[in-house]
């Protein structure tokens, strides 16, 4: 079983997040389920929150949060000074920070896992006008992990939001997937053992 | 699986299966007031009836109480009826619901768990749907959102039955349930009316034909109408069992149907449980089992009626059951747990070891059940179980 945890704020897409990736992995035969946590009263613009996908060859009985994920996808670096955004990571396990900045300029000490930077804002500023970062990230996460096809993708973004809305956001996961598949295209990744 | 019932296989979020499948069991009436985080389920059925996919008189009111009044009003006129809440909107809705009961008035409420304020708190526990308890309500838990899905349609088929006429409830846990994404069949509205024949009503009210309902009754025949409540909603497990093996038969799910037993045979620790944690619980039972450790669970689906005897004899050949409790009474402990005590009582079963736990949404990991279990063992080795509650990692620094 893979285990993702996504840290966002309230507005930033982070619960569509994880619910995309769990649509992709059924789409692609696997068994998945996606959730919320909305802390602190909940359902606020600004306000942390995380979300949670889970998926496997077999169905899922468990019914918690994620404690020790495989992969973190963090969309806002101001999170790290009030989430403690590492806990419970798997040794070797994968971290996706939306920033043009690597992980030594975003204070990240080299530790036992592999920390990714990708710009997703600067992409979704591009590509729809408004700095919702959740498709770019999903492209740039599929793209790096290799764990998500693209057509399945695709198919997740258009059933949650048909018609132009769904359009758009293709565009930019694409963007960013082409972007972060070979990062001397352009993409400012960067990768930390 | 009956492949002819299916009319999708999709992953989807538990409040939009609900109102799919709302839509197949089409009431005649819905009346909606919005909570968190139950507000999902109506918000899909507004589009539904917007759409002209479902054909329901949809009436928006002010409060809870007023929902449920609607709904009482509907089922009183014989027409299906249902309306969905949460924590304080249905302690808002409990005058109606003691009325539908004892007014043998059928009508269903998905009651999407949340804990009660204060302080207010948007999380899962039980605490809401237990205080309707002797209400004469039933309440069907459930572990999963298919089986909420196929709850849903069994539970208007056993309210609407003319031996039970009683007011329904699935209790299905906020977020986890709800708001979570899973792989959902749905089935063909034809194959769920086909299960589930119109609501066929014994009264209704007619301005043609004049009758009251809950009129005045002193001491001389009182005691007899309450009983006669208490007597329905024990006959009505009959029926759950029945509608259980009925929706198998026609669609192929099951659940068990008063209470469902996992790895329980040779068990001699069993943990008893309702609602979502239950699916953690039989992961861990996977380790557990894996080390040799003779553990079982008892989810309870149907809370009310109270599966009294089935837990007698499905706890015979154990020492100690544990019950997980996701809600308590102030001042005597678990609900459930003092409730399965009072069933075992003087009946030679097994010790009861009671938990309060997972409330207002504190996580229970398979390492809480593991821990528990090691904890429980511990007990009945030392033979000092605590006659009271043990609140579960209570942080007593906050207290």
């Amino acid at each position: 079983m893979v285990e993702i945890r996504v840290h966002g704020r309230g507005g930033q897409g982070s619960v569509v997040t994880a619910e995309l990736l769990a649509i992709a992995a059924f789409r692609a035969g696997k068994f998945s389920q996606a959730f919320p946590y909305l802390g602190g009263g909940g359902e606020r613009r600004g306000a942390p929150v995380q979300a949670f996908c889970r998926i496997d060859n077999k169905p899922i009985q468990l019914k918690c949060q994620i404690k020790q994920p495989d992969y973190l996808i963090v969309q806002d670096v101001s999170l790290f000074d009030v989430v403690d955004i590492f806990q419970g990571l798997k040794k070797g396990g994968f971290v996706l920070v939306n920033s043009a900045n690597g992980p030594r300029e975003l204070g990240i000490q080299a530790q036992d896992f592999r920390v990714y930077n990708f710009p997703a804002t600067e992409v979704a500023l591009e590509t729809l006008k408004r700095p919702v970062m959740n498709t770019a990230m999903i492209g740039a996460f599929a793209a790096l992990t290799g764990m998500f096809d693209l057509e399945s993708l695709k198919y997740a973004v258009g059933r949650k939001f048909p018609g132009e809305i769904g359009l758009s956001n293709v565009a930019a996961m694409e963007k960013a997937f082409r972007l972060a598949k070979g990062s001397s295209s352009g993409g400012s990744v960067t990768g930390e053992a | 699986m009956n492949p002819e019932a299916i009319k999708s296989k999709e992953i989807m979020q538990g409040s939009a299966a609900i109102a799919e499948t709302i839509k197949a069991i089409a009431p005649g009436v819905i009346a909606v007031y919005p909570i968190t985080p139950q507000t999902h389920i109506l918000e899909h059925l507004a589009r539904l009836v917007a759409d002209g996919q479902l054909k329901s008189k949809y009436i928006t009111v002010e409060s809870e109480f007023s929902a449920a009044s609607v709904i009482f009003g509907a089922a009183s006129a014989g027409v299906r009826s249902y309306t969905a809440s949460a924590s304080q909107g249905l302690l808002l809705m409990t005058e109606v619901i003691f009325n539908m009961a004892g007014t043998r008035l059928p009508a269903v409420i998905t009651a999407v768990n949340r804990s009660l304020s204060p302080p207010i708190n948007i999380q899962v526990d039980h605490q809401d749907t237990m205080t309707l308890r002797d209400s004469g309500i039933i309440q069907i838990y459930v572990e999963s959102i298919q089986e909420a899905v196929d709850t849903h349609i069994q539970i208007f088929k056993i309210a609407e039955d003319r031996e039970v006429l009683l007011p329904a409830m699935v209790c299905m846990d906020g977020w986890i349930l709800s708001h979570a994404y899973e792989p959902v069949t749905l089935w063909r509205d034809e194959a769920v009316q086909e299960f589930l024949p119109p609501f066929d009503p014994v009264f209704q009210v007619d301005p043609k034909n004049p009758l009251t309902y809950g009129a005045l009754t002193d001491d001389d025949k009182i005691t007899e109408f309450k009983y006669m409540v208490h007597d329905a909603l024990i006959r009505s497990k009959e029926k759950i069992k029945k509608v259980a093996g009925e929706f198998r038969d026609a669609f192929g799910n099951y659940y068990g149907d008063v209470i469902e037993k996992t790895y329980t045979e040779d068990a001699e620790l069993i943990l008893i449980a309702m609602g979502s944690m239950a699916g953690t619980i039989k992961a861990a039972l996977e380790k557990l089992r894996a080390q040799g450790k003779r553990v079982g669970l008892i989810k309870i689906r149907s809370f009310r009626p109270f599966p009294d005897q089935e837990l007698r004899t499905a706890l015979a050949g154990a020492k100690a059951a544990v019950v997980l409790d996701r809600s308590f009474s102030c001042s005597s402990g678990g609900i459930l747990g003092g409730e399965i005590k009072a069933c075992l009582y003087g009946q030679g079963g097994p010790q009861v070891i009671n938990y309060a736990l997972g409330i207002g949404g504190r996580e229970i990991y398979p390492e809480t059940v593991l821990e528990i279990v090691n904890q429980s063992e511990r007990l009945v080795e030392s033979g000092k179980i605590p006659p009271e509650t043990i609140f579960y990692n209570l942080n007593r620094e906050l207290l």
